[in-house]
Parts: C-alpha cells; structure tokens; sequence
C-alpha cells in the first residue's frame, strides 16, 4: 500500500510541475516575438568547458576577449550581443552549442579541446551558422579553428627558468596529458635544453585540471628534491602550486621557489606579504585570437574551414612582465631566443621526443 | 482528512513549498522568479528539441537508479554505480569501435551486452568479498570507483595511441537514429530510453515474479531469518551487486552508444552514479517509483541549464533552487505529518 500511495505521490509532482509550468508558456512566446526585431548588429557567444568561465585561465581569457569585442562594439550582455554558458559536464558541451545558436548569435565560440567532437556535431547540424573553436581543430566549412604554438612560448619559460636556476633542477606539473599540453612540455624542455643541456626537467603530470590539492602535493615533492622552479600548464591543479610555493616562502622568505603561471598573468596568484614567488607567466592569449576572429566574421571575412595559429610572431604567446623578479641581463637573453622564433631561426618542437 | 486526499496534497504541497522557497532565493538575490521558472519549464519541455534532450538526460538516471534500488532490496548499499556505469562506458565504447564489419542485429547488442558484463564484474568483486569475508560493500565499492576511473582512463589512452578519446564507434553500434533525430531538432535522443523502460520491467519481474527475486528481497529484510529457512545468503548478496552492476553498466552504454558515441578521458566522476542513490531512494526503491525518480532528476537537471541561458540567472543560484526543490521533494513525510496535525485540530474544534 505504502508503496502504490509514493507512486501516486510522484505521479502527482509531476502533474503539479506540468500545471505550474503551463501558466508560463504563453508569456515566453510574446517574449521571443519582441526579440527578434532587435537583432541588427553582429552578436558572439561561447560556450566554457568544464572549467568555467573563471577559471583564471583559457576560458577566463576568452570571455575577457569577448567582453572587451563587445565594448569596442556597444554590445550589451544578453541577446544579440554577448553572452556565455558554462558547461558543467561533458554532456552539456551539445546542448549549450545549441542553445546559443538557437539564440540567434551569428558566431559562437566552443573553448578547449573537449569540445571538439560537439562543435564538430553541431556545425554539421546547423550549417548555416559560424562556429570557432579554440586549441583543437574540426574540418568543417562553417567553422575556424584557432591553435597556439604554447611550445614557443613554453619554450621562453624554459629559458627564463633555466637562466634562473640555481639548484640544475626545474619542475614541470602538467595537467591531463593531451596534445596541448605536451606542446607545453616539449617547448619547455627545449627551451631548458638551449640554455644548459645538464639541467634535470623532473615532469609530472597531475591527470586532472581541477585538483589543486594534487598539484600541491607534486610541487611539495619537486620543492623537497631540490627544485626550485616549477612551470605548471595545469589550470586549477596549478594554483596548488602556487599555494606551495607560497608556503615556502612564508615559513622561511630566503627560500629560492619561483612559480611559472600559465595562460594568464598570474603575478597575483604568487603574492606573499610583500615578495612573490611568480617568476613570471606564459601568456597564451585567447582573448587576442577570440577578438580577431570575431572581427574577421563581423567584417565578413570569417575564415570557416581555416585554422588560424598564433605564435611569439602573432603575438599569441608571450611572456609576461616578471615585475623585477628576472634581472635586465637575464631579460636581454630571453629576448634574443624571442626574436630567434619570431624569425624562424629556431623552430620548437611540437612533441617530447 | 481523507486518506486519498492527504496522498495528493503532500507532492503537490512539498513542490510548491519548494517552488516558493526557491522563488524567495531568486528574489533574495534579485532576480525574476516567474522569468527563472519560466526558463525552467522551457528548458524541460519548451520544443521538440528540448524534450528530446530531457528524455536523453532521464535515461542513463533510470538505469542508475534501478542499480542502486536493486542492492537496496537486498540491503546493500551500492555507492559503486558510477565506477560500474564508467567501466560500462568504456566496455560499449571499445566494442563500438573495435568491431566494424558486423551488421547492426549483432553489433549493437553485443556492445550493450559488454557493457552490462562490464558493470556486472565490477559489482561481482564487492559482492564476493561482502559474501566470503564479510568486507563492507560500502568501502570496497568507493573504492572500486576510483579504480574504474583510472583504469577506464589508462584504457582509453592505450586504444588511442595516447590520445585522449576513442574516437567516435562505428554506426552498427549506435543507438541514435535519425528518425529521432528530425523528430527532435537534432537532440541526441537515442533509442536507449526503450532499453531503461524495458530493464524496469525486468527488475519487476524479477523481484514480483520469481523465487529468487523472493530470495533476494527477504535476504534484503533479514538475513538470518532467510538463512534459517534454508537460503543462500552469500550467494544472494553476490548475484545482487552482480544485477545492481549489470544496470550500472548499461547506464554507461547509453552513454557511449547514445549520448556520446565515444569515451574519452575523465578527469572525475560524472556524478550520475551518485546522483541514481537520490533517484533510487526518490522512488521508493521500486522499479516504478525509479521512473518517477529519474524523470524528476532528469528534468530539473537538465531544465536548470536553461536559467542561466535564458533568465540569467548564475549557475551558483540554480543549482540551490534545483536542490531546494528536490529536497522539498524528498521530505514529503514532515509534509504529511503536518497535514495530518491541522486536520486533527480541525476535528478537535
């Protein structure tokens, strides 16, 4: 009996839910009639992947490079301008493509590599919009594809690390082994290796890119070994770097541990009373790329089936400013390796060999 | 009051006491409750495709939930669904690309089958050592949780040559159909909701319509009544959590042939494991109650992505409305039990 009384109980949710949610349908629709007449000027969304949209990383930039698009442009948040959805697992990525293109925004971004099998699925379903996505590439007509060469400027960290070391040992805290981040890796290990062959790279890789709690544990073995420079491509799981890092220094101030940021400048992650343990950051800048092809495809010139590769020379990659943590004279090195790139002097492997 | 009436007051009063609530945590934090719930109800049935997506989101929770109600009745807790449905994932992804000159009768089955035979091993090992050493279910299924992540993520990089994905399965192996497809606007609706309401169906068979799902039950409600009157105890426990990881794993299939057409690497749980004790213990631990259950879960899950989208309303706040409401849901009891005292006052005057 008490069973047939639950089964009621629930059907009846289910029913109340049903009236509940009719009383607003009409209203939706009267809704939607208003809004199709404001669309007039171009309008850009994208879609984050599992990191969301504050992730002080990639998906941060992006959003950032679409927010400053949409200012440049008087675009609000919201329809027909700008706006994000934040994916939360790997099942949305399908279904906020969706809804984005179903509001009517002429190009919507899909950011990481996750996404490239629903941004490759939904652009062949709906082919009359514009799709990008950023650091994977998906062949389709009605879709750019944006990479960056990380190893140029991962290749950079290396040499600031490798000029910077006093110990011979350098950390490396990857996140999920992918190809992305192994072009992180061999860039850095290349870089390293043109300064000084001898230095040992100790190279871990945590296998997620939300656990903080891991890459403290990584970093606390590297410190504990004797290295005292760690570049971490690892968004969330690097913070636990940093937190490292940090406590080092808090318990003694003339320790030696520097922190590389990734992606964005991450001089505040770093910060310690008055010092600061971030050497400094290898900038991947996303929000550069999101802007410029946002341009391209408003001034109709959207590179569908393309894949557009910033580097050092397309000021895709960079170092940020070390805030005084790398003398002049390490700088003025640094700059020449820089330049060596820049010119195709010198080309940075793509994998560990 | 009358008996009937109490049964229909109580879920209607426990959503709408939890719609109100949610709606004062909308206010509270300024914004639009009407335009929030609007938003709710169209992103669970606003369009052919939303519907679609809600169904696709319902499936794999029905069979998650059945596998956590079917240990229940045998009176095991199995916290381990979502390392079963991931083994599950893997084992249908591996047959769908592994395989490609088979015809789709036996394809697809046989990627269904392996990855019940996946889930269903990864339930057998917590059951053995339940049944033969008394180890709790709990603990050994948590941690086969994290042993089926990684190794699942291991396996993954090793058929891809170290990629991170499988790559997509071969299309004799696919639930999906274009037939569904048009119908919906494109929504990976899948043929896989047929295959959770058919498993409700076994469930109740099983455990209404034979001996050994008697067994399973009164081992369920009492182990050493059901041993005194001469049954296996040990040998219910095991084919139980070997059941309960079949369900988990089918779960997973719909998610490799269905929803994704691949595996690739995680880096953490889905969460739909997890989520199928709530839709379990939602239903009543019965196999229609599961329905019940997983629709509800389902719906507000996959309708709450819609506040964001559509009133613009932060994730943060979403996620505390859907889990007022359900919470409202769930204590349907405190509910009756204070309908039951106003009617008695009523009486008393």
């Amino acid at each position: 009996m008490t069973k047939r009384k639950f089964g009621l109980a629930l059907s009846m949710v289910l029913a109340a839910s049903t009236i509940l949610g009719a009383c607003g349908a009409d209203k939706e629709e009267t809704k939607k009639g208003n809004g199709g007449e404001e669309k007039n000027d171009f309008s850009v969304a994208m879609v984050t992947d599992v990191g969301g949209v504050d992730d002080k990383s990639f998906n941060q930039s992006a959003w950032e490079g679409i927010k400053e698009f949409g200012a440049d442009n008087g675009l609000e948040k919201g329809d027909g301008g700008i706006d994000y959805l934040q994916s939360k697992s790997d099942a949305d990525y399908n279904t906020n493509l969706n809804k984005l293109v179903r509001r009517d925004f002429d190009l919507v971004f899909g950011v990481g590599y996750k996404m490239q099998e629903s941004v490759e699925e939904i652009s062949k379903q709906k082919q009359d919009n514009k799709f990008a996505i950023i650091d994977s590439v998906v062949d389709q007509p009605n879709v750019a594809s944006v990479l960056f060469k990380e190893q140029e400027g991962s290749y950079l960290a290396g040499v600031a690390a490798a000029l910077m070391t006093k110990s011979k040992k350098i950390g490396f805290v990857g996140g999920m082994e992918s190809d992305v981040i192994e072009r992180f890796e061999a860039g850095f290990l290349e870089g390293v290796k043109a300064v000084d062959p001898s230095i040992k790279v100790d190279v871990q890789y945590a296998g997620a890119f939300d656990k903080a709690e891991l890459g403290k544990t990584t970093a606390n073995r590297m410190y504990s070994s004797g290295v005292d420079i760690i570049f971490h491509a690892a968004g969330g799981t690097g913070n636990g770097v940093f937190a490292e890092a940090k406590e080092l220094k808090t318990k003694n101030p003339d320790s030696y541990v520097w922190v590389i940021g990734v992606d964005s400048d991450q001089y505040e992650e770093g910060a310690v009373g008055d010092t600061n343990v971030t050497l400094t950051s290898m900038l991947k800048r996303v929000d550069i790329a999101v802007q410029d092809l946002t341009k391209l495809a408003m001034e109709d010139k959207f590179p569908g089936g393309e894949t557009s590769v910033y580097g050092l020379a397309e000021d895709g990659v960079a170092l940020a400013d070390s805030r005084g943590a790398i003398p002049e004279d390490v700088l003025a090195q640094i700059d020449e390796y820089a330049k060596k790139i820049a010119d195709g002097d010198v080309v940075v492997p793509e994998t560990v060999e | 009051m009358s008996n009937r009436l109490v049964n229909i007051l109580v879920p209607g009063v426990s959503v709408i006491l939890g719609l109100l609530v949610g709606a004062v945590v909308m206010m509270v934090s300024g914004y639009d409750p009407v335009e929030g719930y609007i938003a709710l109800w169209n992103g669970i049935f606003g369009d052919a495709y939303t519907i679609g997506e809600t169904i696709r989101q319902i499936t794999p929770y029905i069979l998650a939930g059945l596998a956590v109600a079917f240990a229940f009745r045998t009176g095991l807790f199995n916290i381990g669904v979502e390392g079963q449905l991931i083994v599950g994932w893997f084992a249908a992804a591996y047959v769908g690309i592994t395989f490609d000159e088979l015809p789709k009768m036996i394809h697809l089955p046989l990627a269904i089958i392996a990855a019940a035979l996946a889930g269903a091993l990864w339930g057998f090992i917590p059951g053995l050592l339940k049944a033969k050493f008394k180890v709790h279910e709990v603990i050994v299924t948590i941690m086969m949780n994290y042993i089926a992540l990684h190794t699942s993520n291991a396996l993954i990089r090793a058929v891809s040559d170290g990629g991170d994905n499988t790559g997509g399965i071969n299309p004799t192996a696919s639930l999906r159909s274009e037939f569904l497809e048009n119908m919906t606007d494109f929504s990976r609706l899948h043929y896989g909701i047929l295959i959770a309401l058919a498993m409700v169906l076994v469930m109740w068979l099983i455990l209404e319509k034979t001996t050994r799902g008697f067994e399973l039950k009164a081992v369920g409600l009492n182990q050493h009544a059901s041993e005194y009157a001469g049954m296996n105890v040990n040998k219910n426990i095991i084919l139980a959590m070997v059941i309960s990881g079949a369900f988990a794993g089918l779960a997973g299939a719909m998610e490799a042939l269905g929803t994704f057409g691949y595996a690739s690497v995680k880096g953490g749980f889905t969460g739909i494991g997890f989520d199928g004790i709530a839709v379990a213990l939602l239903g009543a631990n019965t196999p229609l109650g599961v329905i019940f259950g997983a629709t509800l879960f389902g719906s507000l899950k996959y309708g709450a992505t819609n506040m964001p989208n559509e009133a613009g309303i932060p994730e943060e706040i979403v996620s505390i409305i859907i889990a007022i409401i359900i919470f409202f849901v769930a204590s349907g009891y405190v509910i009756r039990l204070l309908l039951e005292r106003f009617s008695k006052k009523k009486e008393a005057k």
